[in-house]
């Protein structure tokens, strides 16, 4: 009997069986996440229903050291909720609890099966939300927004997940619960909050979850700007930031993208024949205060070539600006049956060299590279789509992937903005990071997980760490 | 041994103290110190942190100076040695301004960097972890380790940046940072109210459940204006039109009169306020919730500071209080007993070196959450050669 096995048996009363799932087929579901390229097949995943049921599963694991990936919704985009063979899926999604919302206080505490957007609808008749806002939010839960440090559009004024995390209860891979954070935020000691958000599901399960609730604007303003050139459209997004206006967001989307939007159910009104556009929001509390910033930016749009600006009449016609934007990934998914979404980020500054070089690798390699990004903070999305039946097409989108990243580390940039490492980007780790520094974060795991078992095989290369000697054990 | 590179001379106390001016010399002192054996007493301006024993002082004013600025970006690289007021002046020399206004002066970057002390501005932009986008640290035994970089936005691995802000130095010795900056806003302006405490607090939450907190909404003290009354002091940044429609917000919310200030009297304000912060022994923060402010304010008056004299400070949409003076280790194990019982932490943030050693700067610890900081210190400082007081001993 496999200690999988074992501990199942042990799981079972613990839940019930009609919330584990063995069979092949009903695991097929969980074995891959919203990054296509990537498989993997749990050994068997367990839905808990509660959070003493997820302590006691944990307990339980530790006790047969077996071990185990927290997933929400599946929605994430580096395979950082896949598990192996031997491992188990703890899924969270029953997790769905509100447990307080405090006005006063702007915070709210949740359990981490709790979709984002639900959250913000929750409080919005206090005239509050929760600012992080992935382009998945309908459907991605808090506990993997935590886990991975999510993003989203508006974080380039609000700030991106962490920003928001106050405090955490954390079941750690032991089975022992900690709280981490106090209710306004200040730390108890080092910040293990900071810590823990974004690191991948690999220090242990949030059970619980803090966020800093922020007041909804009253006043917004969303332009449209589209440009000859991606390089012009670049330079108006550095001449934006460099201006000191700080955008509630700032998009923007290539011509291919565009094409593909404006083709599909999600069509926008986005001009199909401008080489880029640029989505610029503002807002504020004061209508005077925000229509002034939008003003200035449409004249540095004008300075830098927008060949057309147009301002949202009203809410309706705000909302089908976005919906192009938001429904992008969508739409590309329809282009092709395979799509490969990338995530790296580049001082703003080089945004328009970047993008010349994207373009001419995707050239090379005779892909289509469609860009749609968050060009405010430089988080770029070259997004592949491609056939991933044709093994010379899955060849050709591999090297060039690998290109991009090496193009956007060159320029001084990272490798993820906000989709993680996960198993997809852990090849790219040692480029970007010396061997001490992999080896210090594999030894900050082994402080909360010395057997390694939660989340394993992710973010850190372990080939490329260096031997971490402690005070009381060697690492190897 | 150490080579003739590094500068060596003594503390007033006698200690041995080396500057180094590279990372590598910083590197190559705390390997040495991790070998034989020596404690490592860390020293920046010498502006905030009590002196402490230690069989060697590292000095980090000789990693000083700004790597890089981009304008563009929004980003500087700075040494952690650079004082926080040569910092200010070379970003403003390019219209650029890091929104932290740390207690104390003449402090280092290092020296806010480790200690995590964000001031009033804190209301407007965070905490100092907000602010920085990656860093560089020597371990305890002298190992490099570079995290984050200089991009705004960034999950490549763990946010080990966050760890090593605010830990009072038990993870390394931290050598440069990138930082994330702003441009220098066209208007700023701050109005002042006078009052007893409790009507200036509840003016200062009726501003804050307003809309988006004003830069700084902070309850200041009569010792901490050098005044002979409480203050409501308001500080707003941004456009002209940003600012008008904040004084206006403010203004009709407050219920109170709130004067404007020129320029000369808020920098004055501001700056007195930062630099009496230190008048006293020692510093604490307590973190609450807005709401508690004023049973926090009445906890610390009551355990501290009955003539309320003292240097106090609030932090209204945080719901911080910071205290400077002088106190009984047992007054200060008591309120942070009594703070801990109602779910605030209460970190010392400055204090003499006896003080520190029996206190700790954090040390109430939930369950399970020591032995995990205990861990970290065994990876950053194996050697115990830093050995900061974090209550994790």
């Amino acid at each position: 009997m496999t200690a999988l096995t074992q501990v199942l048996s042990a799981i079972e009363p613990i839940v019930g069986s009609r919330w584990i799932r063995r069979g092949r087929a009903e695991l097929e579901t969980y074995s891959s996440d919203g990054l296509p390229t990537l498989h993997a097949r749990p050994g068997a995943a367990v839905l808990p229903g509660s959070r003493d049921e997820v302590i006691r599963i944990v307990r339980a694991l530790a006790q047969y050291h077996v071990p185990f990936v927290a997933r929400g919704a599946g929605t994430g985009l580096s395979g950082g909720a896949l598990a192996q063979a031997d491992a188990l899926l703890i899924i969270l999604t029953r997790l769905t609890r509100i447990l307080q919302i405090d006005p006063r206080n702007r915070r709210a505490t949740v359990e981490p099966g709790v979709v984002n957007v639900r959250l913000s609808n929750a409080a919005a008749p206090f005239g509050l939300h929760y600012a992080p806002d992935p382009s998945s939010q309908t459907a991605c839960t808090l506990g993997g927004n935590v886990a991975e440090n999510a993003g989203g559009p508006h974080c380039v004024k609000y700030g991106v997940t962490t920003n928001h995390i106050l405090a955490l209860e954390v079941v750690l891979p032991d089975g022992d619960v900690v709280q981490l954070g106090s209710p306004g935020g200040d730390p108890w000691g080092p910040d293990l909050v900071g810590l823990f958000v974004g690191s991948e599901g690999m220090l242990g399960i949030a059970t619980r979850i803090t966020v800093r609730l922020t007041p909804l604007p009253t006043a917004v303003r969303t332009l449209l700007a589209d440009f000859n050139t991606l390089r012009a459209a670049g330079e108006a997004v550095s001449a934006i930031i460099a201006a000191g206006v700080v955008p509630a967001a700032l998009e923007m989307m290539d011509r291919n993208c565009v094409g593909v939007v404006e083709s599909s159910i999600y069509a926008a009104g986005y001009p199909t024949d401008a080489a880029a556009v640029l989505l610029v929001e503002l807002d504020g509390m004061e209508d005077d205060a925000v229509a002034d910033v939008a003003r200035a930016v449409a004249a540095l749009l004008a300075d830098h070539g927008a060949r057309t600006i147009r301002t949202a009449s009203d809410e309706a016609d705000r909302q089908r600006l976005w919906q192009g934007r938001k429904k992008a990934f969508g739409a590309l998914g329809r282009l092709s049956p395979d799509l490969v979404v990338q995530d790296a980020v580049v001082p703003r500054s080089t945004l328009p060299d970047v993008l010349d070089r994207i373009a001419a690798i995707g050239d090379r390699y005779g892909l289509t590279v469609s860009n749609v990004f968050h060009a405010g903070d430089g988080n770029l999305h070259p997004n592949i789509t491609f056939d991933r039946s044709d093994p010379d097409q899955r060849h050709r989108v591999e090297r060039a992937s690998v290109e991009i990243m090496e193009a956007c580390i060159a320029a001084g940039g990272t490798i993820t903005g906000e989709h993680g490492v996960g198993r997809d980007k852990l090849r790219y780790m040692p480029a970007l990071f010396d061997a001490n520094t992999l080896g210090a974060m594999r030894a900050v795991r082994r402080v909360f997980d010395p057997e390694e078992r939660c989340n394993p095989g992710k973010v850190i290369p372990i080939h490329a760490c260096r031997e971490w000697t402690t005070a009381k054990r060697t690492i190897t | 041994m150490l080579g003739s590179a590094v500068r060596v001379d003594a503390t007033a106390d006698g200690i041995p103290r080396a500057t180094p001016r590279h990372e590598e010399e910083c590197a190559l002192l705390l390997h040495h110190a991790n070998a034989e054996g020596w404690t490592v007493a860390v020293q920046g301006s010498g502006a905030w942190a009590a002196p402490r024993p230690a069989a060697l002082v590292i000095a980090t004013t000789g990693l000083d100076g700004l790597s890089d600025v981009s304008p563009a970006d929004l980003v500087a690289t700075v040494r952690a040695g650079t004082t926080w007021r040569r910092l200010q002046q070379e970003l403003g020399d390019h219209g650029m301004w890091l929104a932290i206004d740390p207690p104390g002066s003449d402090r280092t970057v290092g020296s806010v960097t480790a200690t995590g002390t964000a001031g009033p501005l804190r209301s407007g932009f965070g905490q100092v972890r907000e602010h920085i986008l990656g860093l560089t640290i020597v371990t305890g035994d002298g190992k490099v380790v570079r995290t984050g970089g200089r991009v705004v936005k960034n999950v490549a691995g763990y946010d080990l940046a966050k760890l090593v802000t605010g830990s009072f130095g038990a993870f390394g010795i931290v050598t440069e940072l990138h930082l994330r900056l702003r441009t220098v806003p066209r208007a700023d302006q701050t109005l002042v109210g006078r009052g007893v405490r409790d009507e200036l607090l509840d003016a200062a939450l009726a501003i804050a459940e307003g809309g988006v907190p004003p830069a700084a909404l902070e309850l200041l003290s009569p010792g901490a204006t050098g005044g002979d009354g409480w203050r409501l002091a308001v500080r707003l940044l941004g456009t002209d039109g940003d600012v008008e429609a904040g004084r206006n917000d403010v203004c009709r919310r407050a219920g109170i009169a709130l004067a404007d200030t020129s320029a000369m009297e808020s920098a004055a304000l501001w700056r007195g306020a930062a630099a009496r912060a230190v008048d006293g022994q020692v510093t604490v923060r307590l973190g609450g919730l807005p709401e508690g402010l004023a049973a926090t304010l009445d906890l610390v008056a009551h355990h501290l500071d009955d003539t309320v004299e003292d240097w106090m400070s609030a932090t209204v949409p945080a719901g911080t209080v910071r205290w400077t003076g002088d106190a009984r280790i047992e007054d200060l194990n008591l309120l942070r007993r009594l703070a801990a019982e109602r779910e605030i932490p209460l970190t010392v943030e400055r204090a003499p070196w006896e003080t520190l050693e029996r206190l700790g700067h954090f040390g109430a610890y939930r369950e399970g959450v020591g032995r995990l900081v205990r861990g970290l210190c065994d990876v950053f400082d194996p050697g115990a050669v830093l050995r900061a007081p974090v209550g994790a001993t």
